[in-house]
């Protein structure tokens, strides 16, 4: 344990201390709640910083572990870390905290102080979630997690709110429990052939278990993540959520806890059951496709925004749930950078939608319409968002939408010997994620057209307030951050890679034999030609593709050394 | 009598004691007839066992005669019984002065169920696990018959009457099959047995005395008496049921099975998981369809004495921690619901349909809070002492590989999601009226707190119950 190893504790804490002091100011001090909730956030951003300026990106494995003894008598530890791949994400939850709170200045007007405690409570558990290095303590986040966000939905949603929260819990619990059995099947197994009782992931990922266990295993984990994902079939209770839930609620659902499915996968069930991931890979790639270009499709169709929006979070995890499982240090990353970039634009839609049903209280597309002239800031910001998300280059999206599709698309020729059928045609699957990418662009550009363009026809619209100050501060930092990512990738890619290559190196170490180690680099170079095929295809910001070439180049020679 | 003497009785003082405190209350209600009185001395009493239990522990394992076998497993139930006895005595004392004119009796009644319930956990002998089943019984009937004014609380009285008097006739037919088979009635005459192989008659007597207790569980399909019993009962004897009594006889099947061996015998070891599964389900399931809380928590405990079986199967030190936890765990969450329900009822009845509990959080915010904290912990959610008592059932279970057992674990909690968050739903959502005649008095909402700091403790830091367990670990295997 280093000096540095009370960082991770203290970003835990400091919410639930927060939400604490909150729970202690009386029930009318609204201002005092918001208050203190705000600095609350910020602190917890402002550590969350200072863990970052810590971190060294040039390391693979976990830093700021802090471990400590916890349940003795089973070998559970409090034990949390954090790698390239982590801290990324702990990062975009300590982001968005601050903002969905400052959002939730006017939607949110009854039993504040209880909102401020379960927003806080919630991200103590969602980071404990992403820096869990236990496989018990990560349990207990994940479980934690659920309550918060139920009564979230459950007291401030909608009308539906009764019926879409349980929905939202009985999910959840259902593949969660059988996680939970999944885990002590691990656990013992590792207690029988080491002689050590331990659930430290660590420990637990140099485990090989039978053929038979890991396919199980992986379908047990795999189904707990998927639902919360969602990946393509299990996607039914997210809509439900989305539209019954208030603005805060969506923000995180959709910023940050979909992303625990896809970091799941690839910190838990991906290292400990390889075997059963690489048999179900071809099922989940099929799926996540599927859940492109359903989301997209289905998308389209809505008449209520936010359901709109909800389906396009099916759609962009399906890039996600892809980019993973394609195994290339390409789809992986850009999965990476697909779920920041996600967390940020989504975000952004949830707030702007919320932004138009404050002032209107309604979602409907048909009530909306030439609000440019009406709201031009807010017309402005909306814009930049949903460029954002449809993937426009030089903007977030685009970088992690194109990584995973060309990730894919090289997938079949780079994963090595003997796992040749790992991915069934994946130029094929690339193309129909490309495809998505195109939907995507087309449902959101005919979202905007429907809200902001034509004729402000609506009597009741001619009247609505452009976005106040409080509300351009709440979209400034989203913005800032989506045009950061779009442009400069770099930085977010680079952190993330030495964790990347470990995480399929050593995934690859345990599927096939010591010889065969990293052909992908290799491979890579053969494709080269590929890849620069695609950059004219893709018009506008010369700038972010150049940096993303640099980028995919840098990272091929440093796997070549 | 020489110190040594008195240091040979350590070991039984607690039981000597619980066992001595209804008498004394006997002895002052006949001289004044006060409810603070009688309260205060059981109070005491059950204050004192608690305190002898450092001095018993020290000086454990002894035994008295062949039916009395003091040991660390049996002083540590004693010690949760002692305690989960004086919470429903602090429970029901505000709910009794509401309802009852003449309360006094109550509280010998209280005594000897504890007494009962002592004796229960600490003997190794087929007769006296008879003799402490029906001196915890007789005790119950009273109980629950006592506000003799209600016709619900006669007619579950009666029920359970019949329904434990069958229980104790399979219980005393079974341990007479034995006795045949066998000449013995220790746990250790059975043992000796178990090893060479059971005849058809010993097998029959087994199976008999495994039903009989599976009655006093209320395991499924033996539990058809709980929810009536549950609903008529005052909600503190409810509890006690629940906690004390059910908790006492789980104790016992664990010692029973694992110091008899029985559980070797593969067609036995069939019958108690068959058991689990089946209470599991059915509690679950017959849960969903509830309106009427005190039903809807009697089904709900049958399914925790489903799981908890499968504790009890692990024979072993896992095995002993895991029960342990489960039980203190269990009383912490079952006080917790059912004090709820006792702090809202009246005069006229208790508080039993869902619409007695809506709104709660916000009208009344301790009682809100203790309810979705037990709910929760009852579901088995972390931070919550519910969570970690799952871990470790599921930790026993599959140390002894039995996977299907935490598969049915796993499923059967998330079925039971669904009404343990009706109860969470319910709390939450708009407030109806306020009942009138419900508690508002401080020691209420005091107790409440306090079981809901000790729920939250056991959740975050389970390893108070550490040492206890490891020394009752250690003194069977």
């Amino acid at each position: 344990m280093t000096d540095t190893s009370f960082v991770l504790p203290l970003l835990l804490a400091l919410p639930v201390l927060g939400a604490i002091l909150v729970m202690l100011v009386p029930r009318e001090e609204h201002g005092l709640h918001r208050g203190i909730g705000l600095v609350t956030a910020l602190a917890t951003f402002g550590v969350a910083l200072f863990a970052l300026a810590l971190f060294d990106g040039e390391e693979a494995g976990f830093q700021l572990v802090f471990d400590l003894e916890w349940i003795a008598a089973l070998g559970v530890h409090f034990k949390v870390g954090v790698d390239g791949i982590s801290i990324w994400l702990v990062m975009l939850t300590a982001f968005l905290l601050p903002i969905v709170l400052l959002a939730a200045h006017r939607s949110v007007s009854h039993r504040v102080r209880d909102f401020v405690a379960i927003m806080l409570v919630l991200q103590t558990a969602m980071i404990g979630a992403f820096v869990a290095l236990d496989l018990f303590l990560f349990y207990v986040f994940w479980e934690v997690m659920l309550v918060p966000m139920y009564l979230l939905i459950g007291v401030w949603g909608g009308k539906r709110r009764v019926y879409a929260s349980i929905k939202f819990v009985i999910y959840t619990v259902v593949g969660s429990m059988l996680m939970l059995a999944a885990i002590f099947y691990v656990y013992v197994q590792h207690g029988l052939t080491t002689g050590e009782y331990t659930t430290d992931l660590v420990q637990l990922r140099e485990l090989v278990l039978p053929y038979g266990a890991q396919v199980w295993c992986f379908a047990v984990f795999a189904l707990a993540f998927a639902i919360k994902v969602p990946l393509f079939p299990l996607h039914t209770w997210l809509p439900d959520a989305h539209v019954e839930a208030p603005t805060a609620g969506s923000v995180i659902l959709a910023g940050v806890l979909l992303k625990l499915g896809i970091y799941g996968l690839l910190r838990f069930a991906m290292p400990l059951f390889p075997l059963g991931a690489a048999e179900a890979a071809p099922f989940i790639a099929i799926l996540a496709v599927a859940g492109i270009i359903y989301g997209a499709l289905v998308a389209f169709v809505q008449e209520d925004i936010k359901k709109l929006v909800a389906y396009s979070s099916v759609s962009h995890l399906g890039f996600c749930s892809l980019g993973l499982f394609t195994l290339t240090v390409q789809g992986v990353s850009g999965s990476i950078f697909a779920m920041l970039s996600h967390g940020l634009t989504t975000s952004g839609l949830f707030l702007a939608i919320g932004v138009l049903y404050e002032r209107r209280h309604t979602r409907r597309l048909s009530e909306f319409g030439g609000l440019w002239k009406q709201m031009p800031i807010f017309a402005a910001l909306f814009l930049i968002v949903t460029l954002g998300s449809a993937g426009v280059p030089g903007l977030s999206g685009f970088v992690g939408e194109f990584l995973t599709v060309f990730g894919t698309f090289i997938a079949g020729e780079t994963f090595p010997a003997g796992w040749d059928s790992y991915l069934p045609a994946p130029k094929l699957l690339a193309a129909f994620a490309a495809t998505g990418v195109i939907l995507g662009a087309v449902y959101l550009l005919y979202m905007f057209q429907k809200t902001m363009f034509g004729p402000l026809d609506n009597e009741r619209n001619k009247s609505l307030p452009d976005v106040s100050r409080r509300e351009i501060t709440v979209f400034a930092p989203l913005i800032a951050m989506i045009f950061v990512m779009g442009i400069a990738p770099r930085p977010f890619l680079q952190t993330a890679e030495p964790s990347v290559d470990r995480f399929l190196t050593m995934y690859e170490s345990k599927l096939t034999q010591p010889e065969a180690v990293t052909p992908y680099a290799v491979e890579f170079d053969e494709q080269g030609n590929a890849h620069r095929r695609e950059q004219p295809a893709a018009p506008g910001d010369a700038a972010a593709e150049r940096d993303g070439a640099g980028d995919a180049e840098a990272r091929a020679e440093r796997t070549q050394r | 009598m020489t110190r040594a003497d008195l240091a040979d009785l350590a070991p039984l003082a607690p039981l000597a004691i619980l066992a001595v405190t209804p008498l004394v209350v006997t002895v002052a209600i006949s001289v004044r007839r006060h409810h603070a009185l009688a309260l205060g001395i059981t109070l005491a009493g059950l204050a004192a066992a608690v305190a002898a239990v450092p001095a018993a522990l020290a000086a454990a394992p002894a035994t008295a005669g062949a039916l009395v076998t003091v040991d660390a497993l049996s002083l540590s139930f004693t010690l949760l019984i002692a305690l989960g006895t004086a919470v429903v005595a602090l429970m029901s004392r505000p709910y009794l002065a509401r309802s009852e004119r003449r309360p006094e009796e109550y509280y010998v009644l209280l005594g000897i169920a504890a007494t009962g319930a002592a004796a229960l956990v600490s003997t190794e002998h087929l007769a006296g696990v008879i003799l402490a089943v029906e001196t915890l019984s007789v005790a119950l009937f009273g109980l629950i018959a006592y506000p003799r004014d209600r016709a619900g609380a006669i007619e579950a009285g009666l029920k359970y009457l019949i329904m434990t008097g069958a229980a104790s006739a399979v219980l005393v037919f079974g341990a007479a099959l034995l006795y045949a088979d066998i000449g013995g009635l220790t746990f250790d005459d059975i043992a000796a047995r178990a090893s060479g192989g059971f005849s058809v008659v010993g097998l029959a007597g087994l199976a008999l005395v495994i039903a009989g207790l599976a009655f006093k569980l209320a395991l499924a399909p033996f539990h058809m008496w709980a929810p009536d019993v549950y609903q008529g009962a005052p909600a503190p004897v409810s509890a006690l049921i629940a906690t004390v009594s059910e908790g006492a006889v789980a104790a016992l099947a664990f010692r029973m099975l694992s110091a008899t061996g029985a559980l070797t015998e593969p067609a036995l070891a069939a019958i108690v998981a068959g058991l689990a599964v089946v209470s599991m389900a059915a509690g679950n399931l017959l849960a969903l369809l509830q309106t009427r809380v005190k039903r809807l928590l009697a089904y709900s405990s049958v399914a925790h004495f489903g799981y908890l079986l499968v504790a009890v199967m692990a024979a072993g030190p896992l095995g002993v921690e895991a029960l342990l936890f489960y039980v203190a765990a269990y009383f912490v969450m079952t006080y917790l619901a059912f004090g709820v329900v006792t702090a809202l009822s009246g005069r006229a009845g208790d508080a039993d349909a869902l619409d007695h509990f809506k709104g709660l959080c916000w009208r009344r915010p301790v009682l809100g809070i203790a309810l979705v904290l037990s709910s929760l912990s009852l579901l088995g959610v972390p931070v919550t002492a519910g969570f970690i008592a799952k871990l470790y059932v599921l930790a026993a279970g599959a140390s002894e590989a039995r996977w299907g057992l935490v598969v049915a674990i796993a499923l059967t909690t998330a079925i039971s999601a669904f009404y343990y968050l009706r109860l969470v739903v319910v709390s939450l959502s708009r407030p109806a009226e306020d009942p009138r005649g419900d508690d508002r008095s401080l020691e209420a909402a005091a107790l409440l707190t306090v079981l809901v700091a000790l729920l939250i403790a056991l959740g975050v830091a389970p390893g108070i119950l550490e040492p206890l367990a490891t020394r009752a670990a250690d003194a069977l295997f």
